[in-house]
């Protein structure tokens, strides 16, 4: 077996559980004391070793796609010598708060994978896409970046970019285009990224908890980061939970974790739950009887009928109305469509609006449902993105999964659920960020 | 090589030429834009597959491999 690294070998023990999510800010001085000074992966070989340790973690991407990292790495490193790095933290998901929570306790964990991707796939620069708003976190590694300049790696130049507070902002090739042309909004690929990216260069886009991952395999090699996780997805994986939750945060779990001892982490009960929504508002809602079931995988929430994306699990109680909480997501989302695409523009909308009609409910509720089954068959994947995709998960989903309230709505004018406070967290319309520059 | 019908949804514009011309593979959403057969294209139909690209006046519609994404 090669060697776990291609460092020099240091008293570094590795980290436990978490592995990812310190108590507090971690600052350089500590961070170089817990975990070692910068892995240097600078000649053919250790790019290669690098690499080739990446591929056999078996590390898939944490934004969401969950494609191998290994895989893009080597994709990027073997177009050509001038390439590029953007390490995206722009969860614009309103429901979660992972990348925010990682990059401001560990900072030099994120930044230190973004150096060794960088210098793995030759690239002489790292685009940090932070969003906006996030104004916090960007003065955490504003600081962080300062700090390095002493010990920095000075083949690669860090940059903070900040993107609007937009939805579909983050999408890789919406970051790559605000970077290029100041519009976050997504182009329609072909050209992907890794092919065409920042300034027309072979671009390795990758989440920040990707990056943070990669930084602890540089260190301790493909078989530590199996330790932990399942032989198909190992690692462990940052979740934000959320809804009626009775301590919603940000949590790291070992993927393959059971999603009921999740939800029993943050003290939440488990039978007074009316629904799950897995993989936030891009997502899909799954019954309470899935629950036994479901735990912290791609596979399992795709078997399920869900998703993963990038982690955020939303709970809601049986004594919330399904419908109501599903049209205030359909609304989002068709207000963050880019308007760009014909099926965007005008389907999501009608997603949105097909929702309310079922949330006021009565005839009108019972003549839009044939309506809203046909623009859930013929919306999903005709966006240069995917969001119609989401939506169409989304809103369809909630039709299946309260197919009861949906009944109710259509036939009484309203269900049971007397409760149609909104649950799930939504930017406030009044303040949101709604430019695209 | 098998071929399939792309369409760019950033430029198309619902003009809907292309369902005229190819209704074979090409039918219009309740707002115009088209909804395209993803598999690949039978020999016979190729010539038809042609002339939809090139009528579509904002060039939005492309011929790619079918195995391409």
């Amino acid at each position: 077996m090669t060697p776990a690294t291609p460092v020099e070998a240091d008293a570094t023990q590795p980290v436990g559980f978490p592995r990812l999510l310190a108590q507090a800010r971690v600052d350089l001085d500590t961070h170089v004391a817990q975990y070692g000074p910068l892995p240097v992966v600078h000649s053919r070989v250790q790019r290669a070793q690098l690499i080739d340790e990446v591929e056999r973690s078996g590390l898939r991407g944490r934004g969401g796609a969950g494609f191998p990292t290994g895989r893009k790495l080597r994709a990027v490193a073997d177009k050509g010598r001038r390439n590029a790095v953007v390490a995206n933290a722009a969860e614009s998901e309103p429901a979660s708060f992972k990348d925010a929570v990682l990059l401001s306790r560990s900072p030099h964990l994120v930044l230190d994978g973004a150096v060794i991707a960088a210098n793995a796939v030759r690239a002489d620069t790292v685009f940090l896409v932070i969003e906006r708003r996030n104004t916090a976190v960007h003065a955490v590694v504003a600081d962080a970046i300062g700090a390095r300049a002493r010990t920095a790696d000075d083949r690669v130049r860090i940059e903070i970019v900040t993107v609007p507070s937009r939805y579909v902002a983050g999408e890789e090739s919406a970051a790559v285009n605000f970077i290029n042309t100041g519009v976050a909004k997504p182009t329609f690929v072909p050209p992907r990224p890794f092919e065409r990216g920042v300034r027309g260069r072979p671009t390795l886009v990758q989440n920040v908890e990707t990056l943070a991952n990669v930084a602890l395999i540089a260190r301790y090699g493909a078989d530590w980061f199996r330790t932990v996780g399942t032989r198909e997805e190992p690692g462990s994986l940052l979740v934000t939970l959320t809804g009626a939750v009775v301590r919603p945060g940000v949590y790291e779990f070992p993927l393959g974790t059971p999603i009921s001892n999740a939800l029993g982490t943050a003290n939440t009960s488990l039978d007074q739950i009316g629904a799950i929504l897995v993989g936030g508002y891009f997502g899909s809602w799954l019954p309470p009887s899935a629950l036994p079931a479901l735990r912290l995988t791609h596979a399992s929430l795709r078997e399920a009928g869900g998703t993963l994306g990038s982690g955020v699990i939303g709970i809601l109680s049986d004594q919330s109305c399904g419908v109501a909480e599903t049209a205030r997501i359909a609304r989002y989302l068709a207000e963050e469509s880019a308007e760009q695409c014909g099926p965007c523009i005008h389907g999501v909308r009608a997603l949105a609006d097909a929702m309310d009609t079922l949330t006021r409910g009565g005839s009108a509720a019972r003549d839009t449902l044939p309506n809203l089954q046909r623009w859930l068959g013929d919306i999903a994947h005709r966006g240069a993105c995917h969001l119609p995709d989401g939506a169409v998960g989304l809103v369809g989903s909630s039709l299946r999964v309260f197919a009861d309230d949906v009944t109710a709505h259509s036939v009484h004018g309203r269900c049971i659920h007397a409760d149609s406070r909104a649950v799930l967290r939504m930017p406030d319309r009044a303040t949101r960020d709604w430019s695209w520059t | 090589m098998n071929q399939k019908l792309v369409v760019n949804p950033i430029k198309c514009d619902a003009h809907g030429i292309c369902a005229e011309l190819f209704p074979e593979r090409v039918r219009l959403d309740d707002w115009g834009y088209p909804i395209i057969d993803p598999g690949p294209i039978p020999h016979a139909l190729l010539s038809h597959a042609r002339r939809a690209v090139i009528a579509c006046p904002v060039l939005a519609l492309t011929l790619v491999r079918a195995d391409e994404r």
